[in-house]
Parts: structure tokens; sequence; C-alpha cells
């Protein structure tokens, strides 16, 4: 026999639920962040920031790793934003829905998927021993970028087909080229949404640690050029927090890793606002 | 054929081998990977690498079976931890909370994605482990503190994903239910959660993909003892922390045999991510 619930009442139940699950979430994100804050903005100053790591670590700043971290990002964004504007480029301008177009989509949502791990493998073995790169900025910037590809292709794609088509029917009338179309009128009107995909993607790149650490290696110098190894914030923050080497300095480098991560998110969804305010 | 003509003929064809970008990395990832680790599977046979409990590297024993389960036990908790809260979470934004509140939750949702995956971990290690160590009992580092760290770590990837299926459900479905008197959780559970079944579903593979791969996180809290975990308060390894546990210093067949877990780790993840294309790909009719 079936018990009969009058549905408000279930409603009222289901409704509770879901929102304390809700609640749970909110709160799990709120608590690391002001946790990390808390514990590590004390630890935070001037000279925190300008000068570099001693004994490994154990004192001083994280001055060299900030380097590390703004010269591989910028690296890896340079090497990977051609690619990924070309790709959305031809996937909504040069070509219709084919098998061609399926397959680059289906390559793409696969590289996304691949752990970062298997990146570092792969640098690793391609750029470091292979290729004879060492571990240097230049191997781990290749390797970063292959994994932020596909996220500025999808927000690329994303951005570039939002544009009306009015945009594009006016500028043939006027007599220009597919590829002057392309140039002036809808990239420039796309940028704002392909520049979030640019800054997820170096939130990505600041955030990772396991495809960089074997690939850019862990060497607290200063790099002087594309084949110095170099530390980045996270790899840094990893090591001191996994070898004890010193909690404070830890809990230092983790808050301006999640004010870094913060700033970068706010950025990327205050300019998709706009973008979608303007288009949609 | 003039000159305009011609330029745009060799721009469509530079396009086109930029597009192709994505899937010629996938290719090259593919062959290194596979080219570094399958010899010394092939050389000890499969059998011995996937079935075998003893994994010392140092006496050229490489069974990856108890890594194998680590990642399978860690994953389902994962999933069990972060399926129900991911899944209220995509509900309550789509259809219980007014425009307002999801214009600022959903932002906020988001943020989860961006914390590095070592700053997981280290909370991980400073709460979640000595909470579990002092009242749980066992050494803390555990197949429970990683699967509720990961459990987090996948709520992203459900959470975004179920809402775009939940709003691609097309608005008449609601309105017709809630016009035969359906109440809005009725209308969730009958109408709206079946027409958004193949996403969904989808969103949950994609974040087993997630928990598979995460590797940093893992590490810092899982133990990594590579036995094969007895109770859900002992150390586990995974597949990706025995890679990069062991990267730093493997040589020669060691470091082959750490590709060879990126074989399986890697095939274990195309599988994956092939099941969720198919079953988004399936339109709801």
């Amino acid at each position: 026999m079936r018990i009969y619930i009058d549905p408000k009442i279930e409603q009222r139940f289901f409704r509770a639920v879901l929102w304390l699950f809700t609640g749970v979430t909110v709160f799990i994100l709120f608590f690391i962040i002001f946790y990390v804050l808390k514990r590590g903005l004390p630890v935070v100053s001037l000279g925190f920031l300008t000068k570099n790591p001693v004994e490994m670590g154990k004192a001083g700043g994280i001055f060299s790793t900030i380097v590390g971290t703004v010269a591989l990002t910028v690296l890896a964004i340079l090497i990977a934003t051609p690619l990924g504007v070309g790709s959305a480029i031809y996937l909504t301008e040069y070509t219709r829905e084919n098998w061609v177009t399926r397959v680059i989509r289906f390559g793409s949502e696969c590289l996304a998927g691949i752990p970062s791990i298997i990146f570092g493998l792969f640098g690793f073995i391609l750029f470091v021993t292979k290729l004879g790169l060492g571990w240097s900025l230049l191997s781990g910037s290749l390797t970063l970028a292959f994994m932020i590809l596909p996220t500025i292709i999808r927000t690329s794609e994303e951005a570039i087909r939002s544009v009306p088509y009015a945009y594009r029917e006016v500028s043939f009338s006027l007599g220009s080229t597919k590829w002057q179309t392309v140039t002036r009128v809808v990239l420039p009107s796309a940028l704002p949404g392909i520049a979030t995909g640019v800054i997820l993607g170096v939130g990505r790149s600041i955030g990772e640690t396991a495809a960089v650490i074997f690939t850019a290696g862990s060497s607290l110098h200063i790099p002087t050029s594309l084949f110095s190894s170099s530390r980045t914030m996270s790899v840094h923050f990893y090591i001191l927090a996994r070898e004890g080497i010193s909690m404070a300095n830890a809990y230092g480098t983790a808050a301006v890793l999640i004010i870094a991560i913060l700033v970068i998110n706010v950025l990327a969804y205050t300019l998709m606002n706009k973008f979608m305010r303007k288009y949609c | 054929m003039n000159r305009l003509e011609r330029n745009e003929k060799l721009t469509r064809l530079a396009l086109l081998l930029v597009a192709f970008s994505a899937v010629s990395i996938l290719l090259v990832i593919t062959i290194f990977i596979f080219g570094e680790g399958t010899p010394v599977m092939f050389r000890y046979g499969l059998q011995k690498f996937l079935f075998s409990l003893d994994w010392f590297p140092l006496e050229k024993s490489y069974g990856l079976l108890p890594m194998i389960i680590g990642s399978l036990f860690v994953t389902a908790g994962a999933l069990v931890i972060g399926v129900p809260l991911g899944l209220a979470c995509a509900i309550v934004l789509t259809e219980f909370s007014s425009k307002r509140l999801r214009r600022i939750l959903k932002p906020i949702i988001e943020l989860l994605a961006g914390i590095p995956s070592v700053v997981y971990g280290f909370i991980g290690v400073v709460i979640l482990v000595p909470f579990i160590r002092d009242n749980l009992g066992g050494p803390g580092l555990s197949v429970l503190a990683a699967s509720i760290i990961l459990g987090i770590m996948i709520l992203p990837t459900i959470i975004s994903i179920s809402i775009d299926s939940l709003e691609a459900v097309p608005r008449t479905y609601r309105e017709g239910s809630i016009a035969l008197g359906a109440t809005r959780w009725q209308t969730t559970r009958m109408v709206m959660f079946p027409a958004a079944k193949s996403g969904i579903i989808a969103s949950i593979i994609l974040g087993m993909g997630r928990a598979i791969g995460e590797t940093m996180a893992v590490i810092m809290i899982a133990g990594n003892a590579a036995t094969i975990p007895r109770s859900l308060l002992d150390p586990v390894r995974t597949l990706t922390s025995n890679i990069a546990l062991e990267m730093g210093y493997a040589a020669g067949e060691h470091r082959e045999a750490l590709f060879a877990t990126g074989v399986i780790l890697f095939i274990i993840i195309m599988v994956l991510n092939t099941i969720a294309n198919l079953t988004s790909k399936r339109r709801t009719p």
C-alpha cells in the first residue's frame, strides 16, 4: 500500500533539503577562502612579495616564484591564444557542420578532459627529454598552452557565434572579403567574450601544479631566459606544505594565490556580463 | 583567379591547419604516452600489470592493481559526496531560486572551479585529516579524506553541466506541468529531471573523470600506501599519485612503468569522455 503524502508537504521537505545542500556548498567555498586568507594575509607584506625565498623558502619571500608564475602564464597564453582563436574562427566562419568540425570538437573536448598529470608526463618526455629543452620556461609554457587550449577554443567559439549575423551581412554588402569581415567586424565585437576565455586560461595556469612541476622544474632562481627552470607559486606552495618547510610561508603563498584567483574570476565574470548584455 | 581570391583560399587553409591543433596535440600526447608506456607492459605481460598486487619498482615488480582499485574507491567516494550536493545546487539554481539570487549564487559556485587543487589538498591536510584521525581513528590520511575533498572538487563540473542541461529543457514542459497542478518539486522530479537526464548523466561521468585525474590534492591527503585499503580509514594510493610521487627520481624501467600507469589512466579517461560525449549528444525529443 502506498502512503499518500501531501505534495505540498513533500515539496516543503525537498526544498529544505536542496537548500541545505546548496548552503553547505556555498559554506565550504567561503570557509576555504576565509580560512586561507585569515592565516595567510598576516604573513603577506611588501617584503614577502618582493624578496626572494631564502633557505628553500623557510625564510624570505616569494618574489622569484611570482616572476616564474607570470612568465610561464604569459608565454602559455601567447602560444594558446592564436591557436584557440584561429580554431574558433575556422569553426564558426569558414565551415559548416560536417565530419571535420565534429572531429575537431571531439578532439578539443577530449583534450579538455585529460588530467594534468598526463600533460605533465607528456611535456616531460617530449619537451624536457626528447627535444632537450630541459626543465625550462619553454617546456612548461608549451605544456600549459596545450592544457588551456580547449578552454580558449570553446569560449572564443561561443563569443564569435553570439555576434549578430547582420554585422557580417553589412560588412559583406560593403564589398569586404571574408577575412576582412572577420578581422575588422567580427573579432572586435567578440573581443570581450574571447578575453573571458583567455582570463579563465590564466586562472588555470596559475593554479596548475602537476603539469608544471615536471616540465618547468622547481628552481628558486629568477628565470633569465626561456631555457631557465622556474618555480611557480603553486609548485612553491605545494613543496612548502608537503615537505613541511614553513607553514607560515605556505599560508602566505596560498593567500596570494587565492587573491589572484579571486581577482581573475571577478574580471572574467564582469567582462562576460558586459558582453552578454550587449548581444543576448 | 585574382589575388584576393587566392588570399582567401590561403587563409582558409591556414585556419583549417590551426583548427586541427587540438586534435593533433591529442594525437601527439597519445603517441608519446603509449610509446613510452606500452613496451614495458608487453615485456612483463599485461596481466601482471593489471592484476598483480605487488608494486616494488626496485625489484622490477610492477603490479598496478592496488592503484587501480584505489582510484576506483576514491572516485566512488567522491561521487557519493559530489553528486547529491552538485545536483541539489543545480536544481536550486534553475528551479527554486529567484533570478536575483541566482545571479549572485552562480558566480560564487563557479569560483570553486578556480581554487587550485593544491589549496584543496592543503585544506584537507590541515583540517580534514586531523579531524578524521582524532574522531574516527586511523592515520587520518585516508580514502575518506580523499573522497570528501575530491567530492568538493568535482562540484563545479557537475553543477555547471547539469544547469546547462536543465536550462535546455523547453519552457513549455515546465509550464505544462505547473498548469496541470503539479508542484515545483513534482515538476522537477517528474518532468525536468527525466528531460535533462542525458546531460545530467554526462555531468556525473565528467565529474568522475575529474576525480580519477586529480593528482596533487590526492597525494597530500590519501596517505599513498600502495596496498588495497581495507576500510574507509585506510590510506590509499591512486594511479595519478603513483605517477607524481615517483616521477621525481624514477629512471629506466621504473620510469617506463610510471608511463604505463599513465597509459591505464589515459584509457580510463578517454572511455569516460567518449561515454559522456555520446550521452550528451543523444537529444531528448
